[in-house]
C-alpha cells in the first residue's frame, strides 16, 4: 500500500493531475483511508499499464476506457475459466 | 542479442520518427498485457522494448552505432506487469462482472463456460466421467494402511482402502464409482490423490524410515536399554557404550511393513547426545578431567579452509 505523494514521488514522470483525473474516470480504483488514497500493489501495476498504452502505444485518453473495458472483461474471463477448470480438478472430501 | 534496428524492422539510416512509429507499431501487437498467456508475445515485447529503449535515446543510439555498447547495453528494468496481478484474485478490483455492467455478469460467464464442460445431450453412447479427488492422510497410515469412510460432496459414501507402503502422490482408482455413463455406456471411476501429511519425528526413505533419537551423555557414553517409538509401537532398543552423536542404529523389520514385493524396511536412528541441564558434579568432574586422548572435533573444518 502506497499513498498518493509517495506513488508520484516514485513514479518518474507521473503527472499528480493525470492520476487524480484516472482517478475521477474509475480508471483507477485506490482505498480511501479517511479522506487519503491507498494504492494496492494492483492499482500501482495499473498506473504503469495506462501511462505505457497513453504515452507508449499513442493510445490518447479518448479511446483508454474502451481499451480497458476489453482488458478487464479478458482477465475477467481468464480467472473466470481457471476457477471452472479447478473446481472441476479437485473436489473437496467430507470425512465421517 | 539481436540487433536492435533488426528487431525492430528498420535500417541503421532511419529517423528518430521512423524508430518511434516502428516501435508503436510493433509494440500495440505484442503487448504483454493485450497478450495474456503469450510467453512468445512476451518476449518479443521484451526485445522490442530493449531496442527502442537503446535506438530512441540518440545518445545510446550514438554509442550503439559506434560500437561501444552491445545490444544489451540498456536492459530495460522490469517491474511486475498488471497481467502478474489481473490473472489472480488482486484482479476482482476491476472486475467488470459487478453492478452497473448488463449483459455482463458471472453467471452469464458460467453458462458460457460450464456448457463447455457438460456433455452434450445427444444418444450417443458414452462412458460416464472419472471424479477427481484429492485426499490428506497421516503419516503412519500411508506406511501401515488403512481404511477410511469417505463422504462425496454429493451424498454418496464408501470405504476406500489405503494400501500399505501408500507414496505421497499415488492415485488409486475405485472402478466404478464415478459419473453414470449414457445409453448403457460405463460407469466412470472415482479417482483419490493421496497427499501424505509429514510425521513429527519419522522421515521416509522408500521402504525405510529415519528419525533423530535424543540421547543422554551417560547414555552415549556408558550405553543402555532406551525405549523407541517405530510405525506399529515403542521397542526396547540396546545402545551400546561408547556411542556418539550421529551413530547410525538399525531396527530390522521396523520400517514400512512388507508389501507386495517389497520385504519390511528397516527403521534407523540416528542419535543426537543431548546435553540438558548441567549440575555441579558433572561441572566439577569436568574441570577436574584431563582426556587421554584430547580431539580437535573441528579438524576436518580446519582442513577445508
Amino acid at each position: 500500500m502506497i499513498g498518493i505523494d509517495g506513488l508520484v514521488d516514485q513514479t518518474r514522470g507521473l503527472d499528480r493531475q493525470d492520476l487524480d483525473r484516472w482517478i475521477a474516470n474509475d480508471w483507477i480504483r485506490p482505498d480511501q483511508d479517511r479522506g487519503c488514497y491507498m494504492f494496492r500493489d494492483i492499482d500501482v501495476a495499473r498506473v504503469h499499464l495506462i501511462r505505457e498504452l497513453r504515452d507508449e502505444l499513442g493510445i490518447n485518453e479518448d479511446a483508454l476506457p474502451i481499451v480497458l473495458l476489453l482488458l478487464d472483461q479478458l482477465y475477467d474471463l481468464r480467472r473466470h475459466f481457471r476457477k471452472l477448470a479447478s473446481d472441476r480438478a479437485v473436489r473437496p472430501w467430507r470425512l465421517d | 542479442m539481436k540487433d536492435p534496428y533488426e528487431t525492430l524492422g528498420v535500417t541503421r539510416n532511419s529517423s528518430a520518427d521512423d524508430i518511434q512509429r516502428a516501435y508503436h507499431k510493433l509494440a500495440k501487437l505484442h503487448h504483454p498485457d493485450l497478450n495474456p498467456g503469450n510467453a512468445a508475445a512476451e518476449d518479443r515485447f521484451k526485445a522490442i522494448a530493449a531496442a527502442n529503449e537503446l535506438l530512441s535515446d540518440p545518445e545510446t543510439r550514438g554509442k550503439f552505432d559506434r560500437g561501444e555498447i552491445d545490444a544489451g547495453g540498456q536492459e530495460r528494468a522490469s517491474q511486475p506487469s498488471y497481467r502478474d496481478f489481473a490473472d489472480g484474485e488482486p484482479g476482482r478490483r476491476y472486475s467488470r462482472s459487478g453492478a452497473g455492467a448488463r449483459d455482463w455478469n458471472s453467471e452469464n460467464l458460467h453458462d458460457i463456460f460450464g456448457s463447455m464442460f457438460e456433455e452434450q445431450n445427444s444418444s450417443r453412447r458414452a462412458s460416464g466421467r472419472d471424479q477427481l479427488y484429492a485426499l490428506d492422510i497421516a503419516f503412519l497410515d500411508a506406511v501401515n494402511g488403512a481404511t477410511r469412510r469417505l463422504t462425496l460432496t454429493g451424498g454418496a459414501g464408501f470405504d476406500v482402502k489405503i494400501p500399505v507402503g501408500t507414496e505421497e502422490g499415488k492415485v488409486l482408482r475405485l472402478r466404478g464409482k464415478g459419473d453414470p455413463g449414457r445409453n448403457g455406456g460405463a460407469v466412470g471411476d472415482v479417482l483419490i490423490e493421496i497427499h501424505i501429511t509429514p510425521h513429527g519425528f519419522f522421515q521416509r526413505e522408500g521402504q525405510n524410515l529415519r528419525l533423530d533419537l535424543p540421547v543422554t551423555f551417560s547414555e552415549a557414553v556408558l550405553g543402555a536399554q532406551v525405549e523407541v517409538p517405530t510405525p506399529t509401537g515403542p521397542v526396547r532398543m540396546r545402545i551400546p557404550p561408547r556411542s556418539d552423536t550421529g551413530s547410525r542404529l538399525r531396527l530390522r523389520g521396523r520400517g514400512v511393513p512388507a508389501h507386495g514385493d517389497l520385504p519390511a524396511g528397516d527403521l534407523f536412528a540416528t542419535l543426537r547426545i543431548v546435553l540438558g541441564p548441567v549440575d555441579d558434579g558433572l561441572d566439577a568432574f569436568l574441570k577436574g578431567w584431563a582426556p587421554d586422548h584430547p580431539v580437535n572435533p573441528r579438524h576436518a573444518l580446519e582442513q577445508l579452509s
